[in-house]
């Protein structure tokens, strides 16, 4: 685990106008990083669903629940935590998108993805945070 | 309270009795704007009742699995009008999207526009 010192510490409004805010600053961290292009995608799409997640449904969009980021950037891993002051939630109880009966349903995907485009996923918490990392490839 | 602004979030051009449609915003992320070209594509069944739609995503960078579930919405407003929806030009990345969530089964997804517009 990277030590606290060299973490970021973020607070946003469970609003998506500042997630958005926040996630483009996150990108001019990370493109200045040495990970790939498509490594950067992963850790942006995951961001992306982990944080929305938290404000639309940790959070209920209350705007008195803030959203909780911390994040560390080595030269070989990224890791986030991203905490809502919700009522948390099971994420083994979330249904698999991808079984045929769950195809058309418009949402349920993001934890999905998160789980496919980061090396590491934890719920804990009770739910209310999820802690992320994924590893640079090496050559 | 700022809110999106009203400018059109489709350009669509009507070849062949097919509605071609591109996205004007690189990035389709916001809630806002996703509910605002859903209700631009909705439109185009609804009111002006295009049967043969095709999407093309050249302009279009990100997208978020919001924007995944407004598309799965208006597929399924499609083939309950008995017509056909077809996505094109989607990014490497954005296929192994549509792969992993399964959702290239449920859609039909050419490489490009001609060969999106071969399978009306």
């Amino acid at each position: 685990m990277t030590p606290d010192a060299e973490r970021r510490h973020v607070t946003l409004p469970s609003d998506l106008a500042a997630a958005r805010e926040f996630q483009s600053q996150l990108d001019a961290v990370l493109a200045a990083s040495a990970f790939a292009e498509a490594e950067l995608f992963s850790i942006r799409m995951a961001i992306e669903e982990a944080v929305v997640n938290a404000i639309k449904h940790g959070n209920q969009m209350d705007p008195a629940r803030t959203v909780l980021v911390s994040y560390a950037l080595t030269p070989t891993r990224f890791e986030i935590r991203i905490s809502d002051q919700g009522e948390g939630f099971a994420p083994d109880d979330v249904p698999d998108p991808t079984d045929p009966d769950n195809l058309e349903r418009p949402c349920g995907r993001g934890l999905f993805l998160m789980r496919h485009y980061m090396h590491e996923v934890e719920y804990i918490d009770g739910g209310r945070t999820v802690v992320m990392a994924r590893n640079k490839a090496t050559d | 309270m700022s809110t999106a602004p009203r400018r059109a979030r489709l350009q669509v051009e009507e070849v062949n009795g097919v509605a071609v449609v591109n996205f004007t915003d690189k990035k389709i992320l916001d809630e806002q704007v996703i509910q605002a070209i859903g209700d631009e594509l909705f439109r185009l069944v609804d009111e002006q009742a295009y049967k043969k739609i095709l999407l093309s995503f050249v302009n279009v960078e990100f997208l978020s699995s919001a924007a995944l579930g407004k598309l799965i919405t208006l597929n399924r407003k499609v083939t309950q009008s008995q017509g056909k929806l077809v996505l094109c030009a989607i990014s490497k990345e954005y296929r192994e999207v549509f792969a992993i969530t399964k959702l290239d089964k449920l859609f039909t997804i050419k490489p490009d526009e001609q060969s999106a517009m071969d399978e009306f």
